[in-house]
């Protein structure tokens, strides 16, 4: 039988209340959200906390997808079943819609969260990959007040944030910018398994020119994998198979996968330059069938 | 720590440890073993109930986050001592041989026909995609919600009734 070390249970009934718990328990307590990946590790001894913070009665403040002109905004406690049915998330980046039918099964994604996912940082998360992707920001609120933190320093190595102690992740902001579109892939070893290797893209043009063009993989380092050399080889050119298969290269040039039981390195490599492409592909296909009048993201 | 919740519509309240998961709160402590305990990883589905009318794995659910919350399990599914449809679907159709898995997968079907009374094929088995069942291959499964879809709908046909 499998259950977590013994711990104390604290219910949080506000962002105030759960970061003065935070401030007053130390680095012994910890935010449960769904739960769904740190009560597993608990239940292994991999993880181990005196107190646990529930702040699922939170979800009526910080459970919103918030669509403004410049940007979305997603709150740290929206389910992964509400990323998947929201229709305004579906339209501006069809990469959540994608990402979150292949994250566990339904019955998870009740539970799961965003901010969950974000701050579990297992390296194989998907949603991680997807806000690498999308040049997500995190805010991040304290004691001391609010700093936000882009992805690329949001993450800190496995299971590692730049969340502190006394710190909790509020929501992620999505800027929102014209002509552009995205997607995700992953091949998993079952329904409902961590990636093997995942892959979302988004892309931009003008004119039948990238403007700007963004990767992020998963399961394939320490953390989400985001790659700036793939940005600066595609803008400015117009998409091509060559360009994808270029593209594709540097991302497994740029990974660091290790050989587990869910596939050797090589193979992990050959993913993430498949992967890409397809991305790739599949991104800029949305655009060119978007009408002028509906693009957007 | 003293929690209390509804389960099946009535008023529970007991003394639990932090740490209890919902699961071995609904089988240790109520004693209704309806709900399976299965792999212990929310990886086979056995212990589906609903938590606020979704189903949700009580084996990754502490019994103290339900508190305040509305719980039912399989012991609430039938109406008026009434099988619910999706129940005589089951056992119509064969949806189940060794029954392990079916408390589960019967509160993920129930949900499925609330929210989607005519799924498709593709939707049944994307919805019990979180579930295992090791005898049926799944396919008496998908059948059984098919029946329950039709039955609610008046759209059984004698035809069906004889020949699952």
């Amino acid at each position: 039988m499998q259950v977590p070390a013994p711990f104390d249970y604290e219910r949080a009934t506000s962002v105030d209340h759960a970061i003065g718990l935070l401030a007053r328990l130390g680095p012994t307590a910890r935010l449960v959200a769904g739960g769904h990946s740190l009560l597993p590790m608990m239940k292994l001894r991999l993880a181990h906390y005196e107190y646990l913070i529930d702040i699922n009665d939170l979800h009526g403040v910080l459970g919103y997808v918030e669509v403004e002109p410049t940007q979305i905004r997603i709150g740290a406690m929206t389910r992964h079943r509400e990323l998947l049915e929201s229709p305004e998330l579906r339209r501006s980046f069809p990469i959540f819609h994608e990402a979150e039918r292949v994250i566990a099964d339904p019955l998870v994604r009740n539970r799961g969260t965003i901010g969950g996912s974000l701050c579990q940082a297992d390296p194989s998360e998907d949603l991680s990959a997807v806000c690498t992707t999308l040049d997500a920001s995190c805010l991040i609120r304290g004691p001391d007040g609010d700093r936000a933190v882009g992805m690329a320093d949001f993450y800190r190595g496995p299971y590692e944030t730049a969340v502190g102690a006394a710190e909790m992740l509020i929501e992620i902001r999505f800027p929102l910018r014209p002509n552009g579109s995205s997607a995700y892939e992953k091949v998993g070893r079952r329904a409902g398994d961590w990636a093997v290797v995942s892959c979302g893209a988004a892309v931009w043009m003008e004119q039948g020119v990238i403007t700007d063009a963004r990767v992020g993989l998963a399961a394939v380092g320490p953390n989400t994998t985001g790659i700036p050399a793939i940005s600066h080889a595609l803008r400015g050119r117009p998409p091509s198979e060559e360009a994808y298969a270029e593209a594709g290269v540097l991302a497994a040039q740029h990974c660091t996968p290790v050989t587990d039981q869910r596939g050797s390195a090589k193979y992990k490599r050959h993913l993430a330059t498949e992967l890409t492409r397809r991305a790739l592909r599949r991104a800029v296909a949305r655009i060119d069938a978007t009408p002028d009048n509906l693009r957007a993201g | 720590m003293q929690i209390t919740m509804m389960v099946n519509g009535e008023q529970v309240s007991r003394d639990v440890e932090g740490r209890l998961l919902l699961v071995h709160f609904l089988r240790d402590h109520l004693g209704l073993t309806g709900t399976h305990w299965g792999c212990d990883t929310s990886n086979c589905g056995a212990c589906a109930v609903w938590l606020d009318g979704e189903p949700v794995k009580s084996c990754t659910v502490l019994a103290a986050m339900a508190g305040g919350h509305e719980v039912r399990t399989i012991e609430g599914l039938e109406q008026f001592g009434e099988l619910d449809p999706i129940q005589r679907a089951f056992m119509h159709c064969h949806g189940l041989q060794c029954g392990f898995c079916t408390p589960g997968m019967l509160m993920t079907t129930r949900a499925l026909l609330d929210s989607n009374p005519n799924p498709t094929e593709e939707e049944i088995r994307e919805a019990i995609s979180g579930q295992v069942c090791r005898c049926t291959g799944y396919a008496t499964i998908v059948r059984s919600v098919q029946w329950a879809s039709a039955e609610q709908a008046g759209r059984r046909t004698v035809t069906d009734d004889t020949s699952p």
